[in-house]
């Protein structure tokens, strides 16, 4: 039994049909690429996995080690071992960084009946980790993505990545907005955080983020359902050919 | 008397003019006082109560909201001393000058009134009955007003602080007034309190009341000189029909901020007229208030550029929950030669129910042609994306609330400049959060 398993998923915002019996399985340790064109639901399919309001599942489920998520909270989602890296980061003003950091891994813990991480452990935690993602000590002390520039922003996702250390990783377009050197940072976190105990969902539209993270399937959706797996080359063949031709396999 | 006849005279009314006939002659003060007494009396007796069709009480109804006018506070007694001995808790063990005041009277025995070189202390109703020149001076006279709370408090002024601050003094420790209730009967006190700070001096203020079910209706006059620097931070709380008025002048190159905390506090209304007389003054005025169930706070700004090159900074924060109601009423107004004014005021309201309810109303008043003036005002629930994002990273709803709303208030919270203060209303507002459940 996979990991994650999607099953036969249909999902509408606003009374608006979105997701359309997707049927998905990531093994554990497996790295997934979904890749689509606009409008093909991977933004959906990444809200519906975190629980977000307002997406409403009409009819399959989620199972996440073999148990339903589906009317969980994204809290215990959370606790659960469910994390996604927002394409778009959310401010938070008046929050610091830090104190946001270690409100949410005591609370997973605290979910999970686990002891609170220590002052001094936590604090090295982060420094480390943060470290290696070029994350500064003043950024961990601003107010939680306020000010920060597009990549400090997806820098910050993935130093929250690697402090709640998920089973599931979704990463929701990581690569927008990014240039080239930010972009090999932010990989470069996300491949060191690769482990036979975490699987991960890469949401991309465009190849260039699969040559610097790189995956072991590769899943094309279009119109709300998986419509070709693939391993890596996949990716290839579809930045050469574009996604014209799946247009019609889902209609 | 000449006085203008009204058609029907609310059962407060009623009783308000009572208690003024029943203690005209025993109110402390003669002559001039006494004049000024009947004065603002009688232009309350011609009005009568403010209600929904005087612009600047349109929010707070008081002839609708005031039933009935408790008799007039009485001295306290020891056990009504025992009651109050303990307020003004809120801040904790910050180390302050306490100046404690029951039922609205000066109680040296609860004070500290350990000598301080440039620091005068008295109490109001002394300075009135003896007609203490520095109380002669600016008593009535800081700003001029017609308003009918503020003339209420004159008509009826008991007692309260006289602080004179000499030039270039500056006062170790905060002086705290503790305004606490005493009395287990239900009683109406008229504060009247006036703090002199002479040039150069500096120096923090804190004004904290926590009442029962009694009426207050207190008044401030501070009259800041050139050069001052001065801190300062009222804290309302209690069940208390609470009407307060600050009349405060400042005086050139000055630094003025003040901060209203207000949090588990029944009905308030807290009247701001402050008037920058020099230039090159800089002043914040800010505050934060927590509503909850059906309370009800009103924070009114009366702010005058009279002189050019001023900058002010008004903020205010509100969260509302239950059925609670919050009211901003901004005005800036900027005379014909403050030239290069620079005013911003801000006021946010956030709503934790539907059934709550904000009223923002600010408004610019420029006669001067060179000056950066702007205001805005928002009101809006809780952004539903920031709190999914703050639950994908396994916070707990209520704990993601609390957050967004300690943010919100924090804001403003840290731009208390003394740390001791700050820390004290975080706590309080953190407080007021965890009751939430």
């Amino acid at each position: 039994m996979a990991f994650l398993e999607v099953k036969n998923l249909h999902v509408e915002v606003e009374g608006k049909k979105i997701l359309n019996g997707l049927t998905l399985a990531v093994e554990k340790g497996q790295v997934a690429a979904i890749m689509g064109p606009n409008g093909s639901g991977k933004s959906t399919l990444a809200y519906v996995l975190a629980g977000k309001d307002n997406y409403n599942v009409t009819a399959g489920d989620i199972l996440l080690d073999g148990a339903s998520i589906l009317t969980m909270a994204p809290d215990e989602r959370a606790a659960k071992g469910v994390f996604l890296a927002f394409q778009y980061p959310v401010e938070v003003p008046g929050v610091a960084t830090m104190t946001f950091l270690r409100t949410a891994l005591n609370a997973q813990r605290k979910t999970r009946g686990e002891p609170e991480l220590s002052t001094p452990d936590f604090i090295k935690l982060v420094r480390d980790t943060a470290g290696h993602l070029g994350v500064s000590q003043e950024m961990l002390r601003r107010a939680v993505n306020v000010g920060f520039s597009g990549g400090e922003k997806k820098r910050n996702e993935i130093l929250q990545m690697a402090i709640l250390q998920p089973r599931l990783a979704v990463l929701d377009e990581t690569d927008s907005g990014l240039d080239i050197d930010a972009l090999k940072v932010v990989a470069d976190g996300v491949n060191r955080l690769r482990s036979p105990d975490r699987s991960m969902i890469v949401i991309t539209h465009y190849q260039r983020l699969l040559e610097f993270i790189v995956p072991d399937v590769v899943h094309v959706l279009a119109k709300g359902r998986v419509v070709k797996s693939g391993g890596k080359e996949l990716a290839l063949e579809l930045e050469a050919k574009g996604y014209a031709q799946y247009a019609d396999e889902a209609a | 008397m000449n006085v203008e006849v009204r058609p029907t005279k609310t059962p407060a009314e009623q009783a308000l003019s009572a208690s003024y006939a029943a203690a005209r002659d025993r109110l402390p003060g003669q002559g001039a006082v006494a004049a000024l007494r009947e004065d603002a009396f009688r232009r309350f007796d011609a009005r009568g109560l403010p209600h929904r069709r005087v612009e600047e009480w349109k929010y707070t109804d008081l002839r609708a909201l005031m039933r009935d006018s408790y008799p007039l506070a009485t001295p306290p007694d020891a056990a009504a001393k025992l009651r109050a001995k303990n307020a003004g808790t809120v801040l904790g063990g910050l180390d302050c000058r306490r100046l404690v005041f029951v039922d609205g009277t000066f109680a040296p025995e609860l004070s500290d009134l350990v000598p301080e070189p440039g620091l005068a202390i008295g109490s109001m109703a002394d300075a009135l009955a003896k007609g203490d020149p520095l109380v002669a001076t600016h008593v009535g006279k800081t700003i001029a007003t017609e308003d009918i709370g503020v003339a209420l408090n004159t008509a009826l002024m008991g007692d309260g602080a006289v602080i004179r601050i000499s030039a270039g003094a500056e006062p170790k420790r905060p002086i705290h007034l503790v305004f606490a209730a005493g009395s287990d009967t239900p009683s109406s006190a008229f504060i009247r309190s006036l703090i002199v700070v002479e040039k150069g001096a500096k120096v923090t203020i804190i004004e904290s009341h926590d009442s029962g079910e009694s009426q207050v209706n207190t008044a401030l006059e501070l009259v800041a000189a050139d050069e001052t620097q001065i801190d300062y931070c009222k804290i309302t709380q209690g069940r208390a029909l609470h009407v307060s008025s600050l009349l405060a002048s400042v005086g050139a190159r000055a630094k003025f901020n003040s901060f209203a905390f207000t949090s588990d506090a029944q009905l308030v209304r807290n009247q701001n007229f402050i008037r920058f007389a020099g230039e090159g003054t800089k002043a914040a005025i800010r505050g934060a208030s927590l509503l909850r169930g059906s309370e009800h706070v009103d924070t009114t700004l009366l702010i005058e550029h009279a002189a050019a090159h001023c900058e002010s900074r008004e903020q205010f924060k509100t969260v509302l929950d239950g059925q609670s109601h919050g009211v901003f009423q901004g005005k800036i107004v900027v005379q014909p030669h403050a030239q290069k004014t620079d005013a911003k005021m801000m006021t946010r309201a956030l709503l934790l129910s539907d059934e709550a309810e904000a009223d923002n109303k600010p408004e610019l008043e420029i006669f001067a042609d060179d000056v950066v003036c702007g205001h805005g005002a928002t009101a809006g629930a809780l952004d539903p994306g920031l709190k999914f994002y703050l639950m994908s990273r396994g916070i707990h709803a209520k704990e993601a609330e609390a957050l967004l709303i300690q943010a919100f208030i924090g804001e403003t919270i840290e731009e208390i400049a003394h740390a001791g203060i700050r820390d004290a209303l975080m706590i309080a507002a953190l407080k007021w959060l965890g009751a939430r459940g």
